[in-house]
């Protein structure tokens, strides 16, 4: 629901990140998202498309890996990975776990062209 | 060529919410982050939660809505000091705005802060406002399904407040299928059952608050 405010946000992190490179064009952009967040990448892939034009990552593809639920059982310690619907330890079943993965919203890295940067092609 | 960002977008939010929570250990305030739907008895649950614990600690309200300052209001008509927060449109507080109005309350004269978020059973799960609490309210009318249709609330919630149980005869709500479908969600969280109008189960939920008063002062 707030995926225009997070995807500002992340336009913000790369447009600053790019410019600190010296880079010219933004070729791809790739975030981290978890599957415990509210997050939804089909919309932030439209938010992208609405905010981007007239910015430097106009053109920019944006790439989401999606990461699934983590927990660790605080009974038999098992770590487990789980959907947003059931939480309970598939080892054991307890009910008292620890979420340790699926709740990240990252900005892992950016593809882009730098001038003179002795690397052509790469892309 | 591909440059690290390596950047959490939630960060931001995240230093601010812990900057929240040292000053609240400072002051020896607990903030409680109250969640639900739009309707679902927030503004109720919180001035019944005042009477019941309003002789024990001094209280004050943070109120969060899209628009108007309604629920401040009625809070203040209790004698309560309270502060509107209006998003101007965003669906969920964040901790910038909690710190803000923490600067126009009288920290060193309470020991709770109530903050009434936004009505809504997603966004604010995301955001981290320093609370030494979260809890969620559901209301009987809004049926047993919104843990199977919201989880991410429900799994987080430190406690769920199902209200309005005084109109359990009009509606088919499914208290066993509700139970169960939190459980799996949230092996913790009590679960009371209680009606902010009529009082019913009030004092139980209390307790529970005014323990977690009295338990971490200040980690």
């Amino acid at each position: 629901m707030h995926e225009m405010g997070v995807t500002q946000e992340v336009l913000a992190a790369v447009i600053e990140a790019s410019a600190k490179a010296g880079a010219t064009r933004i070729n791809a952009v790739r975030l981290t998202v978890g599957e415990l967040t509210a997050l939804v990448p089909d919309s932030l892939m439209f938010a992208w498309e609405c905010l981007t034009p007239g910015t430097p990552a106009e053109g920019a593809v944006l790439e989401i890996t999606a990461t699934p639920g983590r927990s660790l059982c605080l009974a038999c310690g098992t770590e487990f990975d789980h959907d947003q619907f059931d939480r309970r330890c598939t080892a054991c079943g307890g009910p008292q776990t620890e979420v340790i993965g699926g709740t990240e919203l990252l900005v892992d890295n950016v593809d882009v062209d730098v001038p003179d940067d002795g690397t052509p092609g790469e892309e | 060529m591909e440059i690290d960002v390596s950047r959490n977008i939630l960060a931001r939010n995240e230093a601010l919410a812990a900057g929240n929570r040292v000053r609240l250990a400072d002051k020896s305030v607990f903030a409680l982050d109250v969640l639900a739907s739009p309707g679902a008895g927030k503004t109720t649950t919180i001035l019944a939660t005042i009477a019941a614990l309003r002789e024990r600690y001094r209280i004050a309200v943070i109120e969060g809505d899209i628009a108007s300052r309604v629920d401040a209001e009625k809070v203040k008509e209790h004698g309560i000091p309270a502060v509107q927060i209006n998003t101007g449109g965003a669906c969920h507080l964040e901790a910038d705005m909690i710190s803000r109005a923490f600067d126009a309350l009288p920290l060193d004269d309470l020991d709770l802060v109530i903050i009434e978020n936004v009505g809504n059973l997603v966004c604010p799960v995301e955001f981290d406002l320093g609370q030494g609490a979260r809890i969620v309210i559901l209301s009987v009318p809004e049926g047993d399904d919104k843990p199977l249709k919201y989880p991410g609330i429900f799994a987080v919630a430190e406690a769920v407040l199902l209200n309005k149980v005084d109109a359990a005869g009009f509606f088919d709500f499914d208290e066993a299928a509700f139970t169960d479908s939190v459980r799996r969600l949230n092996g913790s969280a009590p679960i009371f059952r209680m009606s902010a109008k009529t009082g019913e189960g009030v004092a139980e939920w209390a307790e529970w608050l005014a323990d977690r008063i009295e338990a971490p002062k200040g980690v």
